[in-house]
């Protein structure tokens, strides 16, 4: 069996002391392997969202170890950290997390401009990214303007134009009608089987929950059942 | 994230929310507006100074007299003894003050004390008046020009020394009441000075008019006229005609040349010299170093004042930035969950702080560049109009970036503030939505 891209061991992560500390994962232990569409299903308060946090390599660990592709990250500290932050992953958030000023392609930019891309190989890559999810003819407008399944899949675009292997999906369809919504859905899973970017949802939704191959569900901070692990 | 590209969106984020920055520009522009206004006034009151000097006297002269034993009038503390070299001074002083004449022994002695390049006494010659032609006759004063020395001209040339022509400088406001026409038209023309010597005989002098001097605050010409050294030498024979000889030879004062690469302590250390063989030195500098001084406290003072309110203006880009930062909570939150590193985030921000101290200051510095330059033209026209050449507010190419430096400095360090929140910022902490 070929190394997990993420792995997940005995993960705890706990906020504040004393008294008031409170204890978000309690010990959580999974892999992901890579082209695998992963959900990680929970209510509000779960702790799914730490746990995303956690595996995007944006909050360490109070305990245990994430590696990525075998390698540990607790090591990973500053630049080197950022770096592979801005290579691996790419975010797809609830909220959109547009800049309503700037136009859809200096939106979709942002993390080569982070990367440190030239000017020229911006713009075409992100003009080629809009192009994947037909945005292309927007991208001179103000992100301000579009509608909720458009500013989507910008943020879509957005996640991908860096070419990431992992793309992290924080409630995608969150914010938008079931019709845009299963929408949006299409293409990530999409780019899921096309591309073979490994896609983690994290979402309430059963539905979307659904579709993806394998469902984690998380309460009280701990892993209550791996739809793999039922399967096997 | 490459550092022009840092520069790019810091200069694009100045302009996001256009009505705060507008106003915090505005904050530092009236800062930075005062401060050149301040320091244009100093720069140009002192360049009117330093022009002054140029033309009282060269840089490498000092005038030198003969310490007095003691002060008669209200400042003497018991009776002086009589000197027989003792005459009345030519030099601003209360009336019938005295200074002790150099003789030619005394010039001797001076030539003799080292680092004393040459001694030239100051011969004084009063003449009875000028007259051109037929016309009104003038009472004049005879100025002396010395080596280093300028005189600003209306028209014509310095009188030439080097010739056996008799020639003069004359001042501007002679040329129209003695009817010489204008200051171009005097050029060349033939003018009469009477003098007379110790035998109350009087002598008529004709001498030409090479030249027409402008009136300034201190020029050596004054209501004098400046002879080239024919024409003195004429005058003060004439005048001397009749005198004994021993007598003839008696100067008030006399200027001492030393090393013009002299620096202050070799100058210092001259006068020392001269102190101790009885002279009394001091050079132009030391006559106008303190009004230099008066001038350079009051601009100083005024400069507090303009510093004081780009201090204020600076709480203002703090206020801006922090709201900014506010604002953009969530997308600085993104940036970094992408990758972007904290040094990158503070750079960014505080790179805003300053272009926005950069605007306000440039807009600040060529408005009051524009303004001073209105102003000073219209008060030498009318409130500075006795003061020619003075112009009231000058700017000077280094002050001016230096300001704007300066100004940029105090915006970045503003920002610092702002910047390092932002920097501190947890991205989990600015994505949650929940």
């Amino acid at each position: 069996m070929t190394t997990p891209i993420i792995s997940v061991r005995d993960v705890h992560k706990s906020y504040g002391g004393g008294q008031n500390r409170f204890d978000a994962l309690k010990g959580v232990t999974f892999d992901i392997h890579k082209g695998e569409s992963i959900a990680i299903v929970g209510k509000s308060g779960s702790g799914k969202s730490t746990l995303m946090h956690v595996i995007a390599l944006l909050d360490a660990p109070t305990s245990g170890v994430v590696e990525l592709e075998g390698v540990d990250t607790t090591a990973l500290r500053g630049g080197r950290l950022n770096r592979t932050r801005n290579k691996t992953f790419g975010f797809v958030f609830q909220q959109f997390f547009l800049t309503g000023n700037s136009s859809v392609l200096e939106n979709v930019i942002l993390p080569l401009k982070i990367a440190g891309v030239g000017r020229a190989e911006r713009k075409s890559r992100g003009l080629a990214a809009l192009e994947q999810l037909e945005l292309a003819d927007k991208a001179k407008n103000k992100a301000l303007n579009l509608s909720g399944g458009q500013k989507q899949r910008t943020v879509i675009a957005r996640a991908l134009v860096n070419s990431p292997r992992i793309i992290f999906a924080d409630e995608p369809t969150g914010n938008l009608d079931t019709v845009t919504g299963a929408i949006v859905e299409d293409i990530l899973f999409d780019l899921n089987r096309e591309n073979g970017i490994t896609l983690i949802v994290v979402t309430h939704d059963e539905d979307l929950a659904a579709r993806c191959d394998r469902r984690l569900y998380i309460r009280d901070g701990l892993l209550v059942e791996d739809s793999a692990a039922v399967a096997a | 994230m490459r550092t022009i590209d840092i520069f790019g969106s810091a200069i694009s984020n100045t302009f996001r929310s256009k009505t705060r920055t507008i106003l915090t520009i505005l904050a530092i522009f009236v800062g930075a507006f005062t401060l050149t206004l301040t320091s244009g006034l100093g720069t140009g009151i002192n360049a009117y100074i330093d022009d002054t000097v140029t033309s009282i006297g060269a840089s490498d002269v000092m005038t030198v007299t003969k310490t007095q034993g003691g002060a008669t009038g209200v400042a003497a503390d018991g009776p002086v003894e009589y000197n027989p070299d003792a005459i009345a001074s030519e030099q601003p002083g209360a009336p019938g003050s005295t200074v002790v004449a150099l003789s030619p022994a005394d010039l001797e002695t001076l030539a003799g004390i080292e680092g004393v390049v040459d001694v030239e006494p100051t011969r004084s010659i009063s003449v009875d008046y000028i007259q051109a032609g037929d016309g009104r006759k003038y009472v004049i004063g005879v100025g002396n020009l010395i080596a280093g020395q300028t005189i600003p001209l209306d028209a014509g040339a310095e009188p030439d020394d080097g010739t056996a022509d008799l020639q003069l400088v004359l001042p501007v406001s002679f040329v129209e009441p003695m009817g010489l026409g204008d200051a171009d038209s005097a050029i060349g023309q033939s003018v009469t000075i009477a003098i007379t010597d110790a035998e109350r005989m009087q002598h008529l002098i004709d001498a030409t008019v090479v030249g027409v001097a402008e009136e300034g605050l201190a020029s050596p010409a004054g209501a004098s006229l400046v002879p080239n050294t024919a024409l003195s030498d004429e005058l003060f024979d004439t005048q001397n005609v009749g005198v004994p000889a021993d007598q003839a030879e008696r100067y008030a004062q006399a200027s001492v040349f030393f090393d013009p690469a002299a620096t202050d302590a070799d100058i210092s250390a001259l006068k020392d010299r001269l102190a101790d063989e009885g002279f009394t030195a001091s050079t132009v500098a030391d006559q106008l170093g303190m009004f230099k001084t008066v001038i350079d406290g009051i601009v100083l003072v005024l400069n507090a004042f303009a510093i004081i309110a780009l201090l204020a203006a600076s709480f203002g880009i703090v206020n801006t930035l922090f709201m900014s930062v506010q604002e953009r909570t969530r997308e600085i939150g993104l940036m970094k969950a992408m990758g972007m590193g904290n040094g990158r985030v503070f750079s960014l921000f505080s790179i805003e702080a300053a272009f926005i101290g950069f605007l306000g200051s440039a807009i600040g510095v060529v408005i009051a560049m524009v303004a001073g330059s209105a102003i000073s033209s219209v008060l030498s026209g009318s409130l500075l109009a006795d003061l020619p050449g003075l112009t009231l507010i000058a700017f000077d190419p280094i002050a001016i970036v230096v300001i704007v430096l300066i100004v940029m400095a105090i915006a970045f360090l503003a920002g610092t503030l702002p910047a390092a929140r932002a920097a501190r910022a947890d991205p989990v902490e600015s994505l949650r939505y929940e």
